[in-house]
C-alpha cells in the first residue's frame, strides 16, 4: 500500500488538505443537525390527533344586533346541519383540536386545592361531539344529552361528567387501568368535582407545541354566546362540496350574523404546522446546497493538485505504476482527508447538538446520527474525488519526458 | 492603477472561467444564505420604534399565584389597569386590549363583517407616534365620557369608505353609532411591540375605540386571558373583580428620574393592595422599556436563531472553499506573476493587484448573493404564508444591501489573504526558467 508516500505528500502540502477537512467538518456539523431537526419536526407533524381529520370542517358564527337570539339560533343551526344530506354528524364546540387556539385548565385527582394540578385542554361540547370528531372510545361510555349543561356567563364548570383522553387518565391515575379510571372523580379549579364516564384512545389539545398536547377533557357544556363554533363531519368524499353548501345554508337564514373562518381540519393542521414544514424545506435546501458546494470544493482542489503533479504521475506510470494504482492513490488521499474531516466534524456535530438542546428546547440527538453521517460524508467525498482521480489515472507515461 | 488592476482581474476571470465561476458561486451562496437569515433577524428583532424605544415602558405587576414561582404576569387585571389609569402618574399612559366587533356598513351592498379592534385611551396615539392619514385620535374627554368615537385603520377605511376622507362619518359598531375622528396611515410595527403576547408578528387592529366601551358594552375580548384563581361567582362583575390578567399597559416616561418615580409609585400601589389581601408574593413589579421587553419576551422565534447558527457555518464552508479555489487560481498563474516580478513589479503592487482581484470576485459574488437573498426571502414568505400576517414584513432595504456587498467583498479579501501572500512570495526565477 502507498500509505507512507500519501501521508508524506500530504504533509508537504498541508493547506489544501486542511481546507478540505475543515469544509467537511463544518458541512457534517450542519447536515447532521439539520437532518435531526427535520426528522424531529416530521415526527411532531406525524402525531395523530385522534380525529377523523379527512372528513371534518369547522366554521365560526358571530351574531349581532338586538334581534339575535343565540339560544334559538344555535339549536336551529345544529338541527338544520344534521339534516343536510352528506352530513354524518355536527356539533358545537368551544375550540378546534390542533388549531392553535383553545381553552386550558388544571385538573386534580384529589379535592385538595394545594396539590399540584395536571394541565389539560378542556373542550366544551354537546353529546354528539364524539361521533363528529370520530374518536375511539376505549373504556366506559360517552356522556348523553341529559348530562348537558347550558351556561351564558363565564364562571366555574357546571358539568358533572366528562370524557378524558387516555394520556390524561394515565397522568391523573398512574396506578389504575383505563377501565378502573371510569367512574372516578377528578376536580377542576374551584374544587368542582367531575365524574369521568369514559376514556378515548386519543384526543389532542389545541396547541401542537404544548407540553401537555395529549391531555384533553371533554365536558357536556354549551356556552350560549354570540360567538359559536360549529364542527361538522361529512360522509367520505362529501367534505368539499358540503363546506360550500353549509356556508350557503347558514348565510341564507334570516339571522343577523357573520359567518367566517370556514376551514377543513386538514387546512387547520397545515397552517398550525406551517412553520415546522417551512423549517424542514429551508433545511433541506441548506443540506443540498452544502453537499453541492462541498463536492465542488473537493473537485476543484483535486483537479488543481493533480494538475500540479502531472509530471510526477507520468513518471510513476513510466516506472511501472498501473492505472488502478494511480486511481487508488488519489482515492486513498481523499479518504484520508475526509476521514480527518469527519473526526473533527463528529466533535463539532455533538457540540452543536448540545448547544441546540440546551438553548432551544430540543430533544437529545440519537447516537446513530453522527456515525451514519460520517460514513455518508466519506462516501460523498469518494464520489466527488472519483472524476478527478480517473483523469489522473488517464495521464500518459510519455508526459514524464516532456518539459511541462 | 486601480482600473488597470480591475481590468487585470476581469482578464484573469476570463482566462480561468470555470474556477472563477465556482468561486463567485461559493461566495454568492454563502452570502445569500447568510443575508436571508440576517434580514429575518434584522426585521424581526429590530427596534420597532427607534426614536422612542427608551421612553416607552411596559408595566407588569406581580399579582401571580403565591403558591407558584413564576415571572410576573405579562398583563394587568381590570382593577389594576383602571387604578393606574386613574392615578395618571406617568407623562402618558394607556391601557389597551383586543376586542372583536361587528361592523355594519351603512352601504347596504357591503355585508356586515367582524373585525379585531382595540380598546385604548387617548394617549395611545401620541405615545406610539401612530401616523394619521386623516384627522386625529380622540381626546381625554372622549375617554372620560365614553364617547362613541372611532379611529379606523387605512385598510378598514378602504373597505368602508373606498379610501375617502371619512372623518365625521358614522360607523355602526356592535349596533351603536360611532363617529370617525381619524384614519391611520399604514402602521405595522415589527415586532408589534405594544402587544407581543398576542402574536408579535400579527398585523395591527382594524379600528380603535375608547377603552371603556370594552366594559360598558361587554364587547367580546379576543386577546390572551390568564386566570390563576377561579372567579368568585359568575358574570362580568366577577370577571372584572378577579385576578384574571388581560390588559396591556404602557407608560411614557421622559427621564431616568421619572422612571424611578413611576416604579416606586407602582410599588407603593401594590403594597397598598397587599394590605387588602392581594399581591401575596414578594414585590416583583417590572418596568421594561421596548427593547428590554422584546428581549425578555424572546420575540425572535427559535427557528430564526437556529438558522442563524447554521447560516454562519454555511458561510464558513463557502469561504473555506473560496480560500482553496483562490489558492489554486493564484498559484496556477505563477508564471505570470514571475514575469511581472521580473519586469519590475514589487511585492506591494502584486499585493494590491491580488487584493483587487479577490475583491472583484467578492463583488460579483455579493451581487449574485443579493439576487439569491431576494429569491430566498420571497421563498420563505411563500413557505410561511399567512402565519406571519404583517404585510411586506421582510424586504431588502438599503442598509441590508450595503451590508451584503461589504460583507461579500470583505470576506473574500480576508479569505484571499493567505493565497495572496503565497502569490506575492513565489520565486520568479523558477517560474521563468520553465517558460
Amino acid at each position: 500500500m502507498e500509505i507512507g508516500p500519501i501521508v508524506r505528500a500530504l504533509l508537504r502540502n498541508k493547506l489544501g488538505a486542511v481546507l478540505i477537512a475543515a469544509q467537511i467538518a463544518f458541512t457534517m456539523t450542519v447536515i447532521i443537525n439539520a437532518v435531526f431537526i427535520i426528522n424531529e419536526r416530521s415526527r411532531l407533524m406525524a402525531r395523530p390527533s385522534g380525529l377523523d381529520e379527512a372528513n371534518i370542517f369547522h366554521v365560526v358564527n358571530i351574531g349581532y344586533g338586538e334581534n339575535y337570539r343565540e339560544d334559538i339560533v344555535i339549536e336551529d343551526d345544529l338541527a338544520m346541519l344534521r339534516q343536510m344530506p352528506g352530513v354524518r354528524s355536527a356539533s358545537s364546540i368551544n375550540a378546534i383540536p390542533v388549531s392553535g387556539g383553545g381553552s386550558s385548565t388544571g385538573i386534580r385527582a384529589t379535592d385538595d386545592p394545594d396539590t399540584a394540578s395536571t394541565p389539560t385542554a378542556i373542550y366544551r361540547a354537546d353529546e354528539q361531539i364524539f361521533e363528529t370528531l370520530g374518536l375511539n372510545l376505549i373504556a366506559g361510555e360517552y356522556f348523553r344529552a341529559a348530562d348537558m349543561r347550558i351556561r351564558s356567563e363565564p364562571g366555574e364548570t357546571l358539568a358533572d361528567k366528562a370524557v378524558v383522553s387516555a394520556a390524561l387518565a394515565e397522568e391523573l391515575f398512574p396506578d389504575l387501568s383505563v377501565n378502573e379510571v371510569v367512574g372516578r372523580t377528578a376536580w377542576l379549579p374551584g374544587v368542582v368535582p367531575i365524574q369521568i364516564v369514559g376514556v378515548v384512545e386519543r384526543l389532542q389539545a389545541a396547541w401542537p407545541n404544548a407540553s401537555f398536547v395529549e391531555n384533553s377533557i371533554v365536558v357536556p357544556e354549551l356556552y350560549i354566546d354570540t360567538f359559536t363554533r360549529y364542527i361538522v363531519r361529512a360522509e367520505p368524499g362529501r367534505r368539499d362540496s358540503l363546506m360550500a353548501e353549509v356556508e350557503e345554508m347558514l348565510a341564507s337564514r334570516p339571522v343577523d350574523r357573520v359567518i367566517r373562518d370556514m376551514e377543513s381540519l386538514e387546512q387547520t393542521r397545515e397552517s398550525s404546522y406551517r412553520i415546522d414544514s417551512a423549517m424542514s424545506t429551508i433545511l433541506s435546501i441548506v443540506i443540498v446546497t452544502l453537499i453541492f458546494i462541498n463536492s465542488m470544493g473537493i473537485v476543484g482542489l483535486a483537479v488543481f493538485s493533480i494538475n500540479r503533479r502531472r509530471k510526477q504521475i507520468g513518471t510513476r506510470r513510466a516506472l511501472g505504476a498501473t492505472r488502478p494504482a494511480i486511481l487508488r492513490y488519489f482515492m486513498l488521499e481523499n479518504f484520508f482527508i475526509t476521514s480527518i474531516g469527519v473526526v473533527i466534524g463528529a466533535v463539532l456535530t455533538i457540540a452543536l447538538s448540545i448547544v441546540l438542546t440546551t438553548n432551544f428546547n430540543m430533544p437529545t440527538m440519537a447516537w446513530y446520527y453522527t456515525p451514519i453521517g460520517a460514513v455518508l460524508l466519506v462516501l460523498i467525498g469518494q464520489l466527488a474525488a472519483l472524476g478527478p482521480s480517473t483523469r489522473a489515472a488517464a495521464i500518459e507515461p510519455a508526459i514524464a519526458t516532456r518539459s511541462v | 492603477m486601480f482600473f488597470y488592476y480591475v481590468r487585470l482581474a476581469a482578464l484573469s476571470y476570463k482566462r480561468n472561467p470555470i474556477l472563477s465561476t465556482l468561486m463567485v458561486l461559493a461566495v454568492a451562496i454563502g452570502i445569500g444564505a447568510y443575508m436571508v437569515v440576517f434580514t429575518l433577524n434584522y426585521t424581526m428583532g429590530g427596534d420597532p420604534i427607534p426614536h422612542k424605544s427608551a421612553q416607552l415602558f411596559h408595566v407588569q405587576l406581580d399579582n401571580g399565584d403565591p403558591d407558584r414561582e413564576n415571572d410576573p404576569p405579562d398583563q394587568l387585571t381590570y382593577i389594576d389597569a383602571m387604578a393606574l389609569q386613574e392615578a395618571g402618574r406617568a407623562f402618558r399612559q394607556t391601557a389597551s386590549s383586543k376586542l372583536s366587533v361587528i361592523v355594519e356598513p351603512t352601504n347596504p351592498e357591503i355585508r356586515p363583517f367582524s373585525v379585531i379592534g382595540r380598546g385604548a385611551f387617548a394617549d395611545f396615539f401620541p405615545m406610539f407616534d401612530v401616523p394619521f392619514l386623516y384627522g386625529q385620535g380622540w381626546n381625554a374627554e372622549a375617554d372620560e365620557n365614553i364617547e362613541q368615537v372611532v379611529v379606523l385603520s387605512r385598510e378598514t377605511n378602504e373597505r368602508l369608505f373606498g379610501g375617502a376622507n371619512s372623518v365625521g362619518e358614522t360607523v355602526v359598531l356592535a349596533g351603536m353609532n360611532f363617529q370617525v375622528t381619524g384614519v391611520l396611515d399604514y402602521w405595522d410595527p415589527v415586532p408589534k411591540f405594544y402587544d407581543v403576547n398576542n402574536g408579535p408578528f400579527d398585523s395591527g387592529e382594524a379600528l380603535y375605540i375608547p377603552w371603556h366601551h370594552t366594559v360598558q358594552s361587554d364587547l367580546p375580548r379576543t386577546g390572551n386571558t390568564n386566570c390563576w384563581k377561579p372567579l368568585e361567582g359568575t358574570g362580568q362583575e366577577a370577571f372584572l373583580n378577579s385576578e384574571c390578567v388581560w390588559i396591556q399597559y404602557w407608560v411614557e416616561l421622559r427621564s431616568r428620574a421619572e422612571e424611578e418615580d413611576y416604579l416606586s409609585f407602582l410599588n407603593a400601589y401594590t403594597n397598598e393592595q397587599r394590605n387588602l389581601g392581594r399581591f401575596q408574593r414578594e414585590q416583583n413589579n417590572k418596568l421594561f422599556d421596548v427593547q428590554e421587553r422584546m428581549i425578555e419576551q424572546e420575540v425572535l422565534p427559535d427557528e430564526t436563531r437556529i438558522l442563524s447558527v447554521l447560516a454562519a457555518m454555511l458561510l464558513a464552508v463557502c469561504l473555506l472553499n473560496t480560500i482553496g479555489l483562490l489558492l489554486a487560481k493564484f498559484l496556477g498563474k505563477s508564471a505570470e506573476i514571475g514575469a511581472r516580478q521580473a519586469l519590475g513589479a514589487h511585492k506591494g503592487s502584486l499585493f494590491v493587484q491580488h487584493v483587487i482581484e479577490a475583491g472583484f470576485i467578492g463583488l460579483l459574488g455579493g451581487l449574485i448573493g443579493l439576487v439569491l437573498a431576494y429569491f430566498g426571502l420571497e421563498g420563505i414568505k411563500i413557505l410561511i404564508g399567512d402565519q406571519i400576517t404583517v404585510s411586506d414584513w421582510v424586504h431588502l432595504d438599503v442598509p441590508v444591501v450595503l451590508v451584503t456587498i461589504t460583507l461579500a467583498i470583505g470576506c473574500t479579501i480576508v479569505a484571499g489573504l493567505y493565497p495572496i501572500w503565497r502569490a506575492c512570495n513565489i520565486n520568479p526565477a523558477i517560474h521563468l526558467k520553465t517558460q
